[in-house]
């Protein structure tokens, strides 16, 4: 049926050679072909931010996304944040803030404000409201993910 | 030797989150086996109607395409059965796995195809044609019941709940206030949608289900009975869930179907439902509309409160019959003395989507009820909001307080609370006085701002057991083995937090399983507020035998008493110093190892009570409306671990504030829906939701448990829209405005221009 292409996915420094249809999502190509499942499909029309990765150092939404267009960029994903044992300084602000419940859309925030963090390190409290608006957690009421992200902003701001 | 370290009460880290954080979750759609087909559902896009011809030749024709099945592949297979309330009278309205003959809904299962791959499976499923004659579909649950079949109607049964002589209420009232009130139709919505993966294991004769969340063992012994196998050769598996509130894990059509797909095709069965079919498919819940009337004497006080109500059940009854109506016709009380009571719900079917329980079932539907009533009276007798509940409220005396009512199978007796006293604080931590003068003053100054208050009374810790055993493994590991669930709530955490302090161990070292069908042979799962309660305790019970046995045995190998002997960090230790043992060495030199299990029984649920404040203003030109402040006032009788609870009620707020000023699921007159995508429906982000204060009190243990636990899952959602609707009016400055939720923008440009009118 659908040809396929040959591409390779550079994900969080480490090639990946797989074929894909042209309409496969790289979304779905991340979890499904390269077997990295932290990247979550929330609704797959680019609202809910779940599936948030860092391409070329812009978070972006992997469902609305082909994975064809991500070919030789540079991904990272929720998988290649904590460096050996050592967390993220958002992931641990994440556990220090209470700021996941169910967990289920915690990549998709942790890129999302990684992603920004480093491109904006001195944005503004209310920016980084605006940025995390754009993405929807169903169990926390987001107090826990907004105190983590300032206080992980200040961290990465130390570096 | 330090004393143990104490856990229960601490805001320790939590347990869960590590893998969560890493990308190393297990949710259902991470879940694969090798040759696994994936299963897409073909749904009605018709609400009503006479199916007249389903033809999948197209489809099945497309390569990577199996098998496509109607209803008459799965005749065999029964409709989907009760798990609370369920009446005789609503069996004939359960749902059938596929639709025969009939279809009731827009997304209504009808046929499914079994293909290599998700994207051919959707490929096929838009090949499968679907004839439809449709019918006139029945959108509205207060027009009159229609036709269901030929003999039943589209009103299956009638909820009644009384006590005391409600016609002398009103014969005797000095007043009496009235309202048409309705709230909207919305639900639980969790970020991950569902999903389900059935394998048979033919060499063991094993039907596994992954994917199961909730209900587990309730939902094995249900899949059994409906496959026609022994409970034994069915088993469901937990993983990580992404979110429950209410909805996910009932047993749904798709459940059946993959399990039946794996024993037929011998084949992983692998479903994971997109999010446009989430908002049609899985459940919906809340939408009522109540004609409600309070009798009041001169002062104020409520002689009595008759109900009458419309629950909007869908086109089915589900797994829940009839929890909703029943729960919100026993809960509106509340808190307050109310000394004559009637409500009828009348349980009517429509043709959408069909409904079950969300976050404070029927709950946030009664109070947003009862506190629209108090703050009507407060206005027809002229003192403030305030002053009137205070008037009303069940005093601390009366403790404990049998309401007269029966819910879930149980008589409703109010265990323990002060009320007032939590009024009192709630108020405090809302600097009300200052709030409401400087309200005032921006009033006066022409802006649109109010505060309002509401008050609650939650269930939780529903019985009627919970068994857990612990066992402390040779290396000295300590497992709990529950047949509770965890939809991302904390519970490893808390039974960890507990099991380490009765048995004298750390909680971080403690492994906690739950979900798990094979690992214990009972349990009753996670809702209605009732794991930390009802798992809690049992917790407690089977860790302190635990501790007794290894104590009384290493009594033996120390020769010494037991009473000589403590156990602290997993060590046997002499108090007062000397020789210890390992945990780990007490379990290998005995036999059958160191394990125990206990069971906790409870007939009657606790009962947390809250107060909620909010202050808002609203923008006369958008309709719009924006929280400035919120406080909520939780009596928990004791928090096991307060950062999670918070983290319960904050998200409660959220789902609140969603069901109180944005959520809907709407529909059009012939049945479609008009809220398929999250760019429809709106669900509150980061910029919505204010930030909040949180007061945990403890003033009220349960003396229903000896921790004094109750749940604390449902007293963020409860009464916001409630107190959001009394804020809202305060700030409009006409009393009564809100009658429905939610009050979207162009609800209230609708009322503010009635008022300019």
């Amino acid at each position: 049926m659908n040809d396929k292409t040959n591409i390779t996915l550079t994900i969080n420094g480490r090639d990946h050679a797989i074929a894909v249809e042209p309409r496969r999502t790289l979304a779905d190509a991340i979890r499904e072909d390269c077997g990295q499942t932290g990247t979550h499909i929330g609704c797959e029309h680019g609202i809910c931010g779940a599936c948030t990765v860092i391409v070329d150092g812009e978070p972006v939404r992997s469902c609305l996304m082909f994975a064809v267009q991500a070919a030789g960029k540079t991904i990272r994903t929720v998988e290649g944040l904590a460096k050996d044992d050592k967390l993220h300084p958002m992931q641990q602000a994440f556990m220090d803030h209470h700021g996941l419940q169910c967990g289920f859309c915690t990549p998709g925030f942790l890129m999302l404000a990684v992603g920004v963090l480093e491109r904006e390190p001195d944005i503004s409290d209310d920016d980084l409201l605006d940025v995390l608006s754009s993405s929807l957690c169903r169990c926390t009421g987001y107090q826990g993910i907004i105190k983590a992200v300032r206080a992980a902003a200040i961290e990465m701001r130390g570096k | 030797m330090t004393a143990p370290a104490k856990f229960v009460g601490r805001s320790v880290p939590r347990l869960e989150d590590r893998p969560l954080l890493t990308g190393q979750g297990r949710f259902a759609a991470d879940i694969s086996f090798p040759g696994q087909w994936t299963m897409r559902v073909v749904r009605s896009s018709a609400a009503h109607g006479v199916i007249t011809s389903i033809d999948a030749s197209a489809a099945l024709a497309l390569p990577g395409v199996h098998a496509v099945w109607t209803a008459a592949d799965v005749a065999h297979i029964p409709p989907i059965p009760f798990r609370l309330t369920g009446l005789k009278a609503l069996e004939p309205y359960r749902q059938p796995v596929l639709a025969k003959d009939i279809v009731r809904y827009v997304g209504e299962p009808v046929a499914v195809v079994f293909a290599q791959d998700q994207y051919v499976a959707e490929d096929a499923a838009d090949l499968v044609e679907i004839g439809i004659e449709q019918q006139q579909a029945l959108m509205h649950a207060t027009d009159e019941p229609g036709a269901y079949t030929e003999d039943l109607n589209t009103e299956p049964s009638v909820v009644r709940k009384s006590y005391g002589d409600i016609d002398a209420a009103f014969r005797n009232a000095h007043a009496v206030v009235a309202f048409e009130l309705s709230i909207g139709r919305h639900t639980g919505v969790p970020m991950e949608t569902r999903g389900a993966i059935a394998r048979y294991d033919q060499a063991r004769d094993i039907l596994e289900m992954h994917g199961a969340a909730k209900v587990p063992h309730w939902n094995r012994d249900a899949l059994a009975q409906m496959l026609g196998r022994t409970r034994d050769s069915v088993q469901l598996y937990e993983g990580h869930v992404g979110g429950g509130f209410g909805i996910r894990g009932e047993i749904y059509p798709e459940d059946v179907l993959v399990c039946a797909a794996a024993l037929k095709f011998k084949k992983p069965i692998k479903w994971i439902e997109d999010r446009r079919e989430h908002l049609i498919a899985a459940n919906h819940s809340r939408q009522q509309q109540h004609k409600v009337r309070a009798a009041i004497d001169a002062q104020g006080h409520i002689l009595g409160i008759d109900d009458e109500f419309f629950h909007d059940n869908g086109a089915y009854m589900r797994t829940h019959a009839a929890t909703v109506p029943d729960l919100a016709a026993a809960m509106l009380p509340g808190p307050y003395v109310v000394p004559a009571y009637r409500a009828v719900g009348h349980i009517r079917l429509t043709n959408k989507t069909p409904c079950g329980t969300y976050r404070a079932p029927g709950r946030y539907e009664s109070t947003f009820v009862r506190e629209r009533l108090l703050d009507a009276i407060a206005a027809k007798v002229g003192v403030d909001k305030v002053e009137i509940r205070r008037r009303n409220l069940i005093g601390k005396a009366a403790m404990p307080y049998t309401l007269g009512l029966e819910t879930l199978g149980t008589h409703i007796v109010y265990d323990s609370g002060d009320y007032a006293k939590l009024l009192d604080k709630a108020l405090d931590a809302a600097d009300w006085k200052n709030l409401w003068l400087q309200l005032l003053k921006r009033r006066a100054a022409g802006e649109k701002v109010g505060c309002g208050v509401a008050m609650f009374v939650e269930k939780s810790g529903l019985g009627p057991f919970d068994t857990v055993r612990v066992e402390v493994k040779a290396d000295g590991a300590v497992e709990v083995i529950t047949g509770v669930a965890s939809i991302g709530q904390g519970v490893e955490t808390v039974v960890a937090q507990i099991c380490a302090d009765a048995l004298g161990v750390d909680y971080a070292g403690i492994r906690v399983i739950h979900g798990q069908t094979d690992r214990i042979d009972k349990g009753m799962g996670a809702f209605a507020s009732r794991v930390t309660v009802m798992c809690g305790e049992a917790t407690r019970l089977a860790a302190t035998k635990l501790r007794d046995k290894a104590l009384n045995h290493a009594a033996q190998l120390m020769q010494t008493k037991a009473d000589a002997l403590d156990i602290v960090n997993g060590e046997v230790v002499r108090i007062g110093g000397g020789a210890s043992m390992p945990l780990g060495e007490v379990a290998r030199s005995l036999p059958d190892g160191l394990s125990a299990e206990d069971t906790f029984e409870s007939a009657h649920m606790v009962y947390p009570y809250g107060v909620h404040v909010a202050a808002v203003r609203v923008d006369a030109e958008t309709g719009g409306v924006t929280i400035e402040r919120y406080v909520m006032a939780y009596d928990i009788g004791k928090a096991v671990n307060p950062k999670l609870v918070e983290g319960q009620i904050a998200g409660g707020l959220a789902q609140g504030i969603g069901g109180a000023l944005l959520e809907e699921f709407l529909y059009d007159e012939a049945g479609e829906p008009l809220s398929v995508t999250f760019a429809d429906y709106l669900m509150p982000t980061a910029r919505e939701v204010p930030e909040s204060t949180i007061l945990i009190t403890e003033d009220a243990p349960s003396p229903l448990n000896p921790l004094g636990l109750k749940g604390a899952g449902e007293g963020g959602a409860n009464p916001v829209g409630a107190v959001i609707a009394s804020a809202i009016d305060d700030a409009l400055g006409r009393p009564g405005a809100i009658t429905e939720l939610p009050v979207t923008p162009q609800r209230l440009r609708t009322i503010l221009n009635g008022a300019a009118g």
